[in-house]
């Protein structure tokens, strides 16, 4: 078989290859080139910046790749314990405010998808609407409700606020995943014995980690680069999370008055590696379809 | 292994969607019951019902001497194959089958033997450690049967569980699950649209239509005795034939012949059933005679299909296929008096 193509192939690619098509081919990379230099620019110009020493970030003409290469920023940026402490406030923050959504979305979205009570679909659009509100909005009463309860200046009410905006995205997302579930599933663990608890953390949770996976990334993702709560509510900067930190850096020094560019792009790198590695390590599950061979062929 | 009873059993989905209609059926200790009918006729709703998927409207479902109407589904001690199979798609062949014997905490070295017993009997050793998604239609099948076989319940129910298969694999299927069901002695209860399944496998069989309960009798009775005309209609391919007739005392006057009923059945119109095997070419003593116009002539090897006319009605016969026939050709048949089939034309309900 492999000889039989071998010798057809070479003659097909013989063929005159047509002008549109290649035309078209042409435009199809070009489109391709230009979304990806507008989504990659951003990256690669802090990328940039963050291994320049700082007097060859202003210098003209601009230098696209460094001249005088230097580690300089990301020292910097590892020596300043408001930083590093912001990587391990916001990773307080985002990982508890996504377990809990995902506990607490998880079976609230598969109550609201599988059974029927009264008031669920009432329950299903206010949480919707609740998703809709722009957060400044509710800044005000949010800050009152915090202050009343002694939370303010605590990275407890940032989780409890993430959670405002994190379980209403997870349980619309979570109930039409689980809707889209094959019932027989179910209805075979009943019978096998399971619980409803049971059929729920055995049978439908492992199904669904592919949509929680997805659910929990943006969660995180949301966590960690907010900046409107998190000024709000945070005043010390022992509680600052990455955002705040990044935003301060420099703010103390004597380089009060110039933005240290090189400084913050180092930061803005080294918090990106976290969410870029959990992309990776989590997009096999989230690509994989899990679903395949329960039902029919 | 158990005996189950449905008591007037009904299932509402709102008052005018009834599914199931005062549902009265005894299904006895290690019989295999067949529930047939056409699709939406209530007979896989009857299952689940049992099964404790859906709820019971009205009446008593029960299992042994046990009410099961408020017993939730894991504790009705019911194993079920889905016509989908259902199997766990994020576990291999091996926890497929654990599952249900873990969920009631069954030892761990209790539950290897169970497995390894029921996974030799079905061919699916080799195929423990593989999920369902790396098997063949026919193994996931094995695997949901599998599934069911351990667990050693009370009362094995089957939805449809050939309809995904190909035709050749249905029928090993169908004879194994027979072997099955000798082999575990247990109670079988196996819903099909498939009158075949459920002629072959059937120690007994339940005809239902729109809900309502047909007729409950072993294959032999149902083919010979159709207690109404859908029964007849539905059981036996090629279909009875059915002739309208005018009945005077015991004259039944069709509009190609007239013949001799054996006694006066006491309505004065019906529908004559004749099953195509009870035309016969060969004169018999005492067996009226019809003429078929023949318009289309079928043969088959061991059988001879001719369809045609007997005055105005259809009508099909099966013959031997050494008789030469052609097409347009008048041929005399012999009806088979003993086996006829009067039908009220009211009440659809058997006569003779």
């Amino acid at each position: 078989m492999s000889a039989a193509t071998a010798d057809t192939l070479p003659q097909q690619r013989r063929k005159p290859v047509k002008v549109g098509k290649v035309a078209s081919r042409g435009l199809f990379f070009l489109l391709v080139g230009v979304i990806l230099l507008y989504i990659l620019f951003p990256f690669y110009w802090a990328a940039r910046t963050s291994f320049m020493p700082d007097s060859d970030i202003y210098l003209t003409p601009v230098q696209y790749w460094p001249n005088n290469f230097t580690f300089q920023h990301y020292i910097n940026a590892f020596s300043e314990t408001t930083f590093v402490r912001s990587i391990l406030n916001s990773a307080i923050v985002g990982i508890s405010a996504t377990v809990i959504a995902i506990l607490v979305g998880s079976s609230a979205s598969y109550a609201l998808a599988r059974f029927n009570f009264l008031g669920r679909n009432v329950a299903l659009y206010l949480i919707l609407a609740m998703s809709m509100f722009p957060g400044i909005s509710i800044l005000g009463s949010l800050y009152t409700v915090l202050q009343r309860f002694h939370l303010y200046n605590t990275l407890y009410a940032l989780i409890i606020v993430y959670l405002t905006f994190s379980l209403p995205l997870m349980v619309w997302i979570m109930q039409s995943f689980f809707r889209g579930m094959p019932r027989d599933l179910e209805e075979a663990a009943y019978v096998d014995g399971a619980s409803q608890f049971q059929t729920f953390w055995r049978i439908m949770i492992p199904l669904a980690a592919p949509g929680l996976a997805t659910v929990g990334i943006l969660t995180v993702m949301g966590c960690w680069q907010e900046y409107l709560f998190a000024l709000s509510f945070l005043l010390s900067s022992s509680k600052w999370t990455v955002p705040l930190a990044i935003a301060n850096t420099g703010a103390n020094q004597a380089s009060a008055f110039q933005i240290p560019w090189g400084d913050q792009m180092a930061e803005t790198l080294v918090v990106m590696l976290p969410l870029i590695a959990a992309v990776l390590i989590l997009q096999r599950r989230i690509i994989s379809g899990l679903t395949a061979g329960a039902v029919k062929g | 292994m158990a005996s189950v009873a449905y008591q007037h059993v009904f299932k509402r989905y709102s008052a005018e969607a009834v599914a199931v209609k005062d549902l009265n059926l005894q299904i006895l200790d290690t019989e295999f019951m067949v529930l047939v009918g056409p699709s939406g006729c209530g007979k896989s709703t009857a299952l689940r019902m049992l099964a404790g998927l859906e709820e019971i409207s009205d009446g008593e479902i029960k299992i042994g001497d046990r009410i099961v109407n408020e017993v939730p589904a894991r504790e009705r001690d019911i194993a079920m194959v889905f016509q989908s199979y259902a199997l766990y798609p994020h576990m291999s062949v091996y926890d497929n089958m654990a599952f249900g014997l873990k969920m009631r905490r069954t030892p761990k070295n209790e539950i290897e033997t169970k497995v390894s017993q029921a996974s030799k009997i079905l061919g699916l050793d080799n195929f423990l450690k593989r999920k369902p998604r790396q098997l063949s239609g026919g193994q996931r099948q094995r695997v949901a049967l599998g599934r069911a076989i351990v667990r050693n319940p009370q009362v094995f129910l089957l939805d449809e569980p050939l309809s995904n298969l190909d035709a050749q694999l249905r029928v090993e299927t169908r004879i194994n699950l027979q072997k099955l069901h000798k082999d575990l002695n247990a109670t079988f209860i196996y819903v099909t649209h498939d009158q075949v399944e459920a002629m072959t496998m059937g120690d007994r069989i339940a005809v239902m239509k729109d809900g309502i309960l047909q007729q409950v009798a072993s294959p032999r009775e149902i083919y010979d005795d159709p207690a109404n005309l859908y029964v007849a209609g539905f059981i036996g391919s090629p279909k009875m034939n059915f002739v309208p007739v005018t009945i005077s005392g015991s004259t039944a006057k069709a509009s190609g012949f007239s013949m001799q009923l054996p006694k006066a059945p006491g309505i004065e119109a019906g529908v004559l059933g004749i099953r195509p095997e009870d035309l016969t070419e060969v004169p018999h003593e005492g067996f009226p005679q019809i003429d078929m116009k023949v318009e289309v002539v079928e043969v088959l090897g061991a059988d001879q299909f001719l369809y045609g006319k007997v005055g105005g009605d259809d009508m099909i016969a099966r013959l031997d296929p050494q008789f030469k026939v052609s097409i347009g050709d008048r041929v005399r048949l012999n009806v088979n008096m003993r086996r006829i089939h009067l039908f009220d034309v009211n009440t659809e309900r058997a006569i003779l």
